[in-house]
């Protein structure tokens, strides 16, 4: 009985050591797109930073320094600088980096699991629940994006918390679309027949089947608007629908930076730079992801 | 007859469209499988060869469907099964292998992952068992250093290899009944022996039935022990293999082994392809559906329906022609 055992455990481990053998490979496409791998370290490092924001900054994000307002790059104390009130700009831009990841990446997941799982049953059961679900979507999808977060979050009381909400319902649509397009790809292809064939019941085939398929352009275009909503979270912070002043946030700081754009530009340009470079890092990280995740472009 | 058949099929139609406008794909098809015997179904493509096959697992979708006639495997009525009892016959007591092994494996799990989920969704197994049934059912298929192959996708395989993991899955649950649906024709042709090989072996050992649907007479030859040749829709005749190839009373069995081409055939005489082409089923010809083509038409058969017409207990013909046979001796 005991050899029976050692030889499943044994065989369990090889077979584990083959699914981790395709995880590599995967791995080491990703390693090997430069483009993805600065992206990503550049994320973690501000992932990092905006977590470990108190230790590093020093100072609150809201502490004025009366004495040293407008202060440049470079200064003693202000590395970075201070505003026009004569906060420390490295400690806003780590505060504000907070709110703004937050904006970027939250409604993105959310609106991506949504839309996934309605895209996925409209494409895979089709008929009237494909017409309940994509007709409604429509009706979202016919507002300009930005319009419509517009129009959510003025609706309801500024804070990050509407900026999420409006975000995460215009977003909904355009992951709709792209998986139940995607979810119509699969559905005629043979290996679903096989599976079919083979027994699997709707519900399997529709989860194990279909599902990791549409997978991946999902994650990989989630990818991708996670900067656009970084730059859409801070217009509408720019317009006063998002985070309400004192609360730093990148878009909110380009906005009170503009009045003293002649005298202090570091205070605009320094979180516009922020953002643009975060919004770059997000895209090469799709791109990234979209390779290594399709089992067949593998990079030798 | 010996063994009890593990399949009858009965004047089984599929009718793709509506009552009124419409394709009988599948028009009273009757024929038995018995365990440990390898039936052919041979004929043109469209001539409703996959659509028999597909109807038997019950996976016709709109807006075709089954409209009559009975399919019993092992004296259960699967025409009768709910939807979700059908599942359970699907995968476990009838397998079936696919014509393009390229598409037929799901791009996005290891190979290991889709015949684990076969078996437990007829077994209750657990992973590591389920994980070594794979391994030992992939090894038995040929695959070598199986158990460092099943944490491969598809993709690493060549479509020589991936036909194993799609036979290996389909035997997996020790099926009473093996449906391969032209499984060597997106192979060339040294993969072909193999794979043909395999299934051979593998039937034979499990004393399991195998529909073999192929229009490669080739592969009839060397591989079945009864032969249904289909026509438009309709089986017109049925034989055992040997019958089949040297006393065809079918004029469209005439007509389909003269286009394949013998190495020792005189080359200076042409292969004689059959003329016209295969009737189209939406208006489907009155009479015999090869009368149109046919060399050797009576009057009568542009009229009446010719039923198959017994010559021996292992021969059937649909044709007229059997009856003058019979009587000029």
């Amino acid at each position: 009985m005991s050899t029976l055992d050692t030889s499943t455990s044994i065989d369990a481990a090889r077979a584990d050591r083959g699914s981790s053998r395709a995880r590599f490979w995967r791995m080491k496409s990703f390693a090997r797109d430069r483009g993805a791998v600065v992206s990503a370290t550049l994320l973690a490092a501000v992932v990092l930073a905006v977590v470990l924001a108190p230790t590093l900054a020093g100072v609150g994000p809201d502490d004025a320094d009366n004495l040293a307002r407008y202060a440049p790059m470079g200064t003693a104390g202000h590395l970075l600088g201070t505003d026009q009130q004569g906060r420390d700009m490295l400690a806003r831009l780590l505060f504000g980096g907070r709110v703004s990841l937050l904006i970027g990446v939250v409604p993105t997941v959310i609106a991506g699991m949504i839309g996934l799982g309605l895209g996925l049953m409209a494409g895979y059961w089709r008929g009237l629940v494909d017409q309940i679900i994509m007709r409604c979507l429509d009706v979202v999808f016919a507002f300009p994006m930005v319009l419509l977060a517009i129009a959510i979050a003025g609706s309801m009381r500024p804070g990050v918390l509407t900026e999420v909400i409006a975000i995460t319902v215009v977003l909904i649509p355009y992951f709709a679309r792209l998986a139940r397009t995607a979810t119509e790809g699969i559905v005629p292809m043979p290996f679903i027949e096989a599976a079919r064939a083979a027994g699997g019941t709707r519900l399997t085939i529709m989860l194990r089947y279909v599902l990791p398929n549409v997978f991946s352009p999902v994650v990989v275009y989630a990818t991708t608007l996670m900067g656009l909503m970084i730059v859409v979270g801070s217009g509408l912070s720019f317009i006063g629908l998002g985070v309400q002043p004192p609360t730093a946030d990148w878009g909110a700081m380009v906005a009170e930076g503009r009045v003293v754009l002649r005298r202090a530009p570091h205070v605009t340009i320094l979180p516009g730079c922020a953002i643009l470079l975060v919004s770059l890092a997000f895209n090469f990280l799709g791109d990234g992801i979209r390779d290594a995740l399709d089992p067949r472009t593998i990079r030798r | 007859m010996s063994a009890p058949a593990s399949l009858v099929v009965t004047d089984l139609r599929t009718r793709f469209g509506s009552d009124r406008v419409g394709a009988t794909v599948v028009d009273g098809v009757t024929f038995t499988l018995l365990p440990g015997r390898t039936t052919a179904l041979v004929g043109e493509s469209g001539c409703g060869k996959s659509a028999t096959a597909l109807s038997l697992m019950r996976l016709i979708d709109k807006p075709g469907r089954i409209i009559g006639g009975s399919v019993t495997l092992n004296g259960r009525d699967l025409l009768g099964l709910s939807e979700s009892e059908m599942e359970q016959v699907r995968g476990a007591a009838i397998g079936m292998i696919f014509q393009d092994p390229l598409t037929s494996l799901n791009p996005a799990l290891t190979i290991g992952q889709q015949i684990v989920e076969t078996l437990q969704a007829h077994r209750p197994m657990s992973r590591a068992d389920a994980d070594r049934t794979a391994i030992d059912l992939l090894t038995r298929v040929g695959v070598t250093d199986a158990a460092r192959r099943i944490g491969d996708y598809p993709h690493h395989f060549s479509g020589g290899m991936r036909q194993r993991v799609l036979i290996a899955a389909a035997i997996s649950c020790s099926p009473s009944v093996i449906i391969a649906d032209e499984p060597t024709t997106a192979l060339d042709v040294t993969v072909q022996a193999k794979i043909l090989r395999l299934l051979h072996d593998l039937q034979g050992a499990m004393g399991a039935s195998l529909l073999l649907i192929t229009h490669d007479l080739g592969v009839v030859a060397s591989m079945a022990d009864e032969v249904l040749v289909m026509y438009a829709g309709r089986i017109v005749e049925r034989a055992d293999v040997d019958t089949l190839f040297h006393d065809p009373r079918h004029p469209y069995t005439k007509a389909l082994l003269a286009c394949v081409a013998g190495i020792e055939d005189d080359r200076s005489v042409p292969l004689e392809p059959i003329g016209g082409s295969a009737p189209d089923l939406w208006n489907p010809p009155v009479g015999c559906r090869f009368a149109p083509r046919c060399p050797v038409v009576q009057d009568v058969c542009r009229s009446q329906d010719q039923p198959l017409r017994r010559i021996s207990a292992e021969h059937e013909a649909a044709c007229i022609l059997v009856e003058e046979d019979r009587m000029h001796g």
